[in-house]
């Protein structure tokens, strides 16, 4: 049986690690490889990493990373933040990634999913929404969740799969940083609507909010920042307790 | 003696993880379409990603059929992964009907999408070991492997070595004399799949 997977984040600013708030305050965490070798051992499933270097000149380093990332992680791994074009996802996964997230560039261009897909294949583009409800509908924010699109997240999330996408990195923007656990109804309306793997990002702060989303919305994939990184718990023994649950998971 | 891992390059899918994971375990390894690397080599390994039918085309383009063919017939130790095991069999039915280099008996087909509910078939998932093999040595039965595609392998002949439970069950991996294939990928699949390459390797 297919198993529910962990997917710890990373966010890498100029080729570090950093850990931080709500963006603010980010304090290095070291190095990406050697904190990606620890996820590997505690048994990740897939590893995401997030560059939020802002420059897009120094953003080319990424590159090099990945290719030492792919060297020594023999795991799946997706890197996003900034892709905007085709020679982006080219590059990055001909420097080893296994998959690339895009975000901003696919609202401006949808175009852009079914050009990758076609190209790439659907299982190396994945499609991350960062969703905030608005009155009484889910709608999608741009540009690191500054920008409203006024596009329903759940529309977008049809549209996204019809064009190609293979997966969904869905982040609920009213969550995430709350340690309050996943958006369950916005999770389970987007799981509902594709049929593709939801990843669920936003707001898990233990071992019981991951069982909520894969119990109650069915979601493929946790993805979380903060849990992995700063408390003692460790992805072992949130699997332990999953597997306890009677839920699929790779131990 | 010593090892010479041929990867044949043919453009489908990334090829450098397959090389970095030999690599990783200390073992030389070639990105290559080049007849002579392909004939000299020790291990010959066919991976891939994507359709089956430009996989066809591209390896007759390149005229890889028959050096691949021959250092099968040869006994060459040969190794396909995902995409490079279902081109082992005879045809697919990937848009209507597609033919694969034909060394084994059987057809590739594809998940039923009235029956899946996700396709394509993506993640990790336990394995079946159904033959003692020594290509399985030091790996647990009931394994979690990475897999990632839409279509699998169903042999005519009785060469199952491993089965996968995915809506059913379908063959993860075969095994015929000097080839061993499987549809996960084991470059992906942390240190069970690394076992396996050097398991392939090594035996």
């Amino acid at each position: 049986m297919l198993a529910k997977r962990i997917i710890p984040c990373l966010d890498i600013k100029n080729n570090e690690v950093v850990k931080g708030i709500n963006f603010e305050d980010l304090k290095s965490a070291g190095d990406p490889v050697e904190l990606a070798k620890k996820y590997d051992d505690e048994l990740a499933d897939e590893l995401m990493f997030l560059d939020i270097t802002a420059s897009s000149e120094k953003r080319k380093t990424i590159l090099k990373l990945v290719e030492k990332i792919s060297e020594n992680i023999f795991i799946p791994f997706g890197v996003g933040g900034g892709v905007s074009e085709i020679e982006d996802i080219h590059n990055l996964l001909n420097s080893g990634a296994d998959k690339v997230s895009i975000n901003t560039s696919a609202v401006i261009n949808p175009a852009i999913i079914d050009e990758a897909a076609k190209k790439f294949g659907s299982s190396t583009i994945v499609i991350a929404i960062d969703a905030k409800k608005v009155g009484d509908e889910y709608l999608v924010f741009t540009h690191g969740g500054k920008k409203n699109s006024g596009i329903n997240a759940i529309r977008w999330a049809k549209e996204v799969y019809n064009r190609g996408a293979g997966e969904i990195l869905l982040t609920s923007m009213d969550k995430d940083g709350t340690k309050s656990g996943y958006e369950i109804n916005l999770t389970s309306k987007v799981v509902q609507s594709v049929k593709i793997p939801v990843i669920a990002s936003g707001g898990a702060r233990d071992a019981k909010d991951i069982e909520e989303v894969f119990v109650k919305a069915d979601a493929g994939a946790a993805l979380a920042a903060s849990i992995f990184h700063y408390e003692n718990s460790g992805i072992i023994p949130i699997k332990k307790y999953l597997k306890s649950k009677g839920i699929n998971v790779r131990l | 003696m010593e090892k010479k891992i041929a990867v044949i390059d043919y453009g489908m899918g990334n090829l450098k993880n397959v090389k970095n994971a030999f690599n990783f375990l200390g073992y030389s390894a070639k990105i290559t379409n080049d007849f002579e690397d392909i004939k000299n080599a020790t291990h010959l390994v066919l991976p891939g990603v994507g359709g089956f039918k430009d996989a066809m085309a591209t390896l007759k383009r390149k005229d890889l059929v028959n050096p691949i063919k021959d250092a099968i017939i040869e006994g060459k130790k040969f190794l396909g992964i995902c995409l490079g095991m279902q081109l082992l069999f005879e045809t697919s039915e990937e848009f209507g009907y597609s033919e694969g280099l034909g060394i084994f008996k059987g057809k590739v087909v594809k998940f039923d999408e009235n029956a899946v509910n996700l396709i394509p078939h993506i993640g990790w998932n336990d394995v079946e070991i159904l033959k003692p093999l020594e290509e399985f040595k030091g790996i647990e039965d009931k394994s979690f492997f990475y897999f990632l595609h839409s279509y699998y392998c169903v042999p005519e002949e009785d060469i199952a070595a491993a089965v996968c439970d995915y809506y059913g069950k379908f063959t993860a991996c075969v095994k015929k004399d000097n080839i061993f294939a499987c549809q996960f990928h084991p470059e992906k699949s942390h240190k069970e799949g690394l076992a396996l390459l050097k398991n392939f390797i090594e035996n």
